[in-house]
């Protein structure tokens, strides 16, 4: 398709593109950069240059650059242990989300009945509740079972609050793919699992890898369920990185939050660059040629 | 500080800490659950408790921001998932309307040999809590600008005001004061310590009913107002955080933050010295002619829960009793303003302490103290903007509160 | 499909929902009509470091009682709903007949914080839904025209405004739009202006909420439509070029199309998301100049007494506003629904 686009287009459509992408990493490059400077100068009330060139950081440390910020997170205040937690409650909510999702997604979207529609709603109107009102509601039984604080209470919480919108976008998604192609194996005489399992699941990846990469973010960047449902030994990134902002009496470790968002940045990093070729080569092969 | 000398010190911390392993606690069996929110000094506190940890005794202890959230729902579990719990005279009400939180007498009498008069909370008669800390917010100044434009110490908020507008007139500052005025808890705060520095009291004698729309009440805000003149006007953004960095980048000279604070901000990190060498800590000032100084005192203590186990509350007494022995001193003297028997005080104790001998309030233990307070915190930001008069605030305010204190069952 | 095989299909995210969700929604609702024991206050000293106060306190034991007679609290119907915290139906009707003018009337009425905040939510959700699929259906047209080496790269630069944990992203984006800040200083400077502060003045201070809701939540748009353009049919594409279809024309009559069904995912989800903005309002301290139905249950919640009656009646007036801001999409998908039924 690009090669027939008239060139102005083409240099529009490009310098679109590349404004977004400034605008979209700025902030991100800005803290990769700060990460390495003293709080002091990242946070600069006094001049927001002395982030770029490191001014009160030479002052304290003697060079323009310092790792003390991921010296702090990762060694002194033990932030692998919130990395390794944070990364069994995003692969455990992932597989789990996508697995019954998947299922889901595909009987709403080939049901047929009203009742599947109105599930759907019903399910998108459920997810209209503040997640901060949920948490709460569930603190006094959690408690009185004895399952507060556990990975696994956490993770099933994150996979149903989650699943109303993995259900909406695997439907969506599902719509789709043409009902020919499912339809003529049950006439061939596959069973609906069978139809699914052969049929469905190759040409799927797309759209499951898109939700997926949307599961991954809610569980990754989820505050209100991890905050409040994991106890100090299974606590996750993100309340840790909020442990290190400091309270209203007490200073924190600004720097420390920094170079713990950036640090954490890297592996999603990899995931996508991954990801994005199965999102290219995925459905035009497979589904609408086939 | 570098990164060798860093790894030395943390080094150097887990060579001391393993050195100090010592069954000193005492303590044959019981299990101690605690729940706190975390900072350097309970951190402090919490690593003591954990000494106790033995065959016999399960420590578990979790430190958290979100404390104030989870605390009510896990100590009403039976039994309940913490045994001790690190409280404040804010914190604690919720517990104590709950009747999660046990009296302490009897293990007051056994253990707490240790202990000063002073560190006990008595609520009607019974010994509630356990204080270690105290805190307040209080006068930070520059000693090097003030000095340049001839001013003395203020020791009152119109004296504050006139050493602001002598520091603009000086050409120095534009802005030479902030305070924490964020909209919501933090300007809450701001009131309550106003309105206590006028002399008012926020409820009518013995109920619930709220009486702050009145001349104190105006004259409060007013003077608030006028501050806040002097302060940036991103003021109602400013919390905790905002009003150190403002500090520590000297953009300004006076300020009214929490004593808490004031350890980090005189230490090597953040500032210049000519900064850091130029700030002082003093008492909190006074307000419209009178003499107690216009600032809430605040404790830090623990608590037991009442749906523990007689053993674990036992258990849980006496490894804090353990946790603060004068022990804890010897590393950690100057990471808080401690009760502890034993304690040397630091310059950056000297705010609070003169603030506490020149006779400040504590801050109101009333069941329903906090309703009111967050009705201040979000009905004040209006008036501050000029948006409306101060007697519309603070009807607002009282309006805000009733209705909660209404669903609460405070009042019909 | 067969009822029996649907139910297989759907069991476990159905049973997952109704436990974690539907049960205590329930419970939410019933809570909303009900308010706290009458308090037993006793009059007792209060003693501490600091001296002794006279003051109250509750009376448990007494209040203990009370409570196990009836565990949720006393019945109120709609007292909830209608007191001054949420719809306030006296304070309003007590506005209509003493306001003189319209204007007037609405002056009272942004008094009263529900109305505030519903104010500021609407405008948001009504402001920042029909940019962010703009802008993110055009940042998918632009990267799907790029060479395909170059795809990766720029699709993960732009998630990244999405992928940064909101908590920290507001926390260095706040501090970069300070007046002393590199985006800050930078304003002041191309506007000429050097008391510009974006954190001031409501207005600017809802300009730069609406900012950041855009471009935290274009990158959603953009993914989304970026999977959707890769199953446009190729063929039918070629067969309008050859017809002399121009760019405009084919992405008009065939592309759109196409990705409706995504489209109407996208404006669902980013309306009811932006019903219920938050996080910006705390990560750039906007409380005095702007608030959200969200914001006011947090702050019940997160109070030291934590309003929980109060906090279920705005959640459920929240589901109450996004059912409603939901219908016209749903009636759509509805009339889709039934075209596509077999």
């Amino acid at each position: 398709m690009a090669k027939r686009k008239s060139p102005s287009l083409q240099f529009l459509s490009a310098s679109f593109v590349i404004l977004w992408l400034v605008l979209a990493i700025f902030p991100f490059v800005w803290t990769f950069w700060g990460s390495f400077k003293v709080e002091a100068d990242f946070f600069s009330k006094a001049d927001w240059r002395n982030a770029l060139w490191g001014t009160r950081t030479i002052a304290e440390t003697g060079d323009a650059f310092t790792a003390a910020g991921y010296f702090g997170a990762w060694i002194q205040e033990e932030f692998w242990r919130a990395a390794l937690n944070t990364g069994i409650v995003v692969v455990s909510t992932v597989a789990i989300s996508l697995t019954i999702g998947t299922l889901g997604g595909y009987a709403l979207a080939r049901s047929g009945y009203r009742y599947a529609f109105w599930l759907l709603m019903v399910a998108l109107i459920f997810r209209a509740m503040p997640h901060i009102t949920l948490v709460s509601g569930y603190l006094p039984p959690f408690f009185q079972w004895n399952v507060w604080g556990e990975l696994p209470t956490a993770i099933i919480v994150l996979v149903a609050i989650n699943q109303p919108f993995t259900l909406w976008m695997l439907h969506s998604f599902f719509l789709n793919i043409p009902r020919d192609l499912d339809e003529s194996a049950l006439i061939d005489g596959c069973t609906r699992f069978q139809a699914f399992r052969y049929v469905i699941i190759p040409v799927m990846w797309p759209g499951v890898i898109t939700t997926g990469l949307f599961s991954f973010l809610l569980a990754y960047n989820d505050f209100t369920v991890t905050a409040l449902l994991l106890n100090q030994q299974n606590q996750t990134m993100v309340p840790k990185i909020a442990s290190f902002l400091g309270s209203t009496f007490e200073a924190g470790n600004v720097m420390f939050a920094v170079a713990a968002v950036v640090s954490v940045s890297a592996p999603l990093f990899l995931l996508v660059m991954l990801f994005q070729r199965q999102i290219v080569s995925g459905l035009t092969a497979g589904a609408v040629k086939g | 500080m570098n990164l060798l000398t860093k790894s030395a010190l943390v080094v150097g911390a887990i060579l001391a800490s393993t050195s100090l392993v010592h069954a000193e606690c005492r303590i044959e069996t019981g299990s101690i659950q605690m729940l706190g929110n975390e900072f350097a000094a309970l951190q402090a506190v919490a690593d003591r408790v954990e000494e106790c940890a033995s065959e016999t005794i399960d420590v578990s202890i979790n430190l958290t921001k979100e404390f104030g959230k989870l605390q009510v729902a896990a100590l009403s579990a039976d039994p309940a998932e913490y045994s001790v719990v690190i409280t404040d005279n804010g914190a604690l009400v919720p517990l104590m309307n709950e009747g999660l939180v046990r009296p302490l007498d009897d293990l007051v009498e056994q253990y707490g040999e240790g202990l000063n008069e002073s560190q006990l909370i008595r609520v009607d008669g019974k010994v509630m809590a356990i204080a270690f800390m105290a805190n307040a917010q209080h006068l930070f100044y520059r000693a090097d600008i003030l000095e340049q434009v001839g001013v003395d110490i203020p020791s009152s908020y119109e004296e504050i005001i006139r050493a602001a507008q002598a520091i603009r007139d000086a050409g120095i500052m534009e802005h030479p004061f902030a305070t924490n005025s964020k909209v919501g808890w933090n300007l809450g705060e701001e009131f309550v310590n106003m309105y206590l520095g006028y002399g008012g009291s926020f409820f009518a004698a013995g109920s619930a009913e709220p009486a702050i729309n009145n001349q104190t009440g105006i004259d409060a805000l007013n003077s608030i107002k006028t501050l806040t003149e002097y302060s940036n006007p991103d003021f109602l953004t400013f919390d905790s955080n905002a009003t150190q960095a403002l500090w520590e980048a000297g953009e300004i000279a006076l300020a009214i933050m929490w004593g808490s604070r004031g350890s980090s901000i005189l230490d090597d990190e953040g500032s210049t010295s000519q900064i850091v060498s130029n700030t002082v800590l003093a008492g909190a000032p006074s307000v419209g002619g009178n003499d107690k100084p216009a600032t809430t005192l605040w404790w830090d203590g623990f608590a037991i829960a009442a749906n523990a186990s007689d053993e674990d509350a036992e258990a849980s007494f006496r490894a804090m009793m353990h946790a603060l022995s004068p022990g804890l001193l010897e590393a950690h003297n100057d990471k808080a303003v401690w009760l502890v028997r034993g304690y040397q005080p630091t310059p950056a104790a000297t705010g609070v302490s003169a603030s506490a001998s020149n006779g400040a309030s504590p801050y109101p233990m009333l069941p329903y103290m906090g309703l009111l307070h967050d009705a201040l915190g979000a009905n004040l930001g209006d008036f501050l903007q000029g948006r409306e008069p101060a007697e519309q605030a603070l009807a607002d305010a009282e309006a805000a509160y009733r209705t909660a204190a209404r669903e609460k069952g405070f009042l019909n | 499909m067969p009822h029996r095989t649907f139910l297989g299909f759907i069991f476990a995210p159905l049973l997952a929902m109704i436990l974690f969700i539907a049960m205590p929604i329930v419970s939410v609702v019933l809570q909303s009509f009900h308010i706290e024991h009458e308090q037993v206050v006793i009059q007792t000293e209060t003693c501490g470091p600091f001296g002794c106060t006279y003051s109250t306190a509750i009376d448990t034991a007494a209040t203990e009682q009370l409570r196990r007679e009836q565990p949720l609290g006393r019945f109120v119907g709609l007292d909830n709903y209608l007191d001054r915290g949420h719809l306030a139906a006296d304070e309003v009707q007590h506005a209509w007949r003493t306001a003189g003018s319209i204007g007037a009337f609405m002056t009272q009425l942004m008094n009263l914080p529900f109305y505030n905040a519903l104010a500021f939510t609407l405008f948001y959700t009504f402001t920042v839904t029909p940019l962010v699929l703009v802008l993110g259906f055009a940042i998918a047209l632009g990267v799907n025209n790029l060479p395909k080496l170059l795809r990766g790269p720029t699709i993960f630069g732009s998630l990244l405004p999405m992928i940064v944990t909101p908590l920290v992203g507001s926390l260095v984006l706040f501090w970069m739009i300070d007046a002393q800040g590199v985006i800050g200083k930078n304003l002041q400077l191309l506007f000429d202006s050097p008391n510009l502060s974006l954190k001031a003045s409501a207005t600017l201070t809802w300009v730069t909420l609406m900012i950041y809701g855009v471009w935290n939540s274009a990158p959603f748009a953009f993914i989304v439509y970026y999977a959707g353009l890769q199953t446009v049919p190729q063929e039918t594409l070629e067969a309008a070029m050859i017809d002399g279809a121009n760019s405009w024309k084919r992405i008009r009559y065939i592309v759109l199309p196409h990705l409706a069904p995504l489209t109407v995912f996208i404006t669902l989800i980013q309306l009811m998301d932006n019903f219920r903005v938050f996080e910006p309002i705390v990560g750039f301290a906007a409380e005095a100049h702007a608030t959200s139905l969200s914001y006011i249950i947090y702050t019940d919640l997160r109070s030291q007494i934590t309003r929980f009656n109060s906090a279920a009646a705005t959640s459920v007036l929240t589901i109450i506003g996004v059912a409603v801001l939901l219908t016209p999409v749903l009636i759509r998908t509805w009339r889709d629904f039934n075209r596509k039924r077999v």
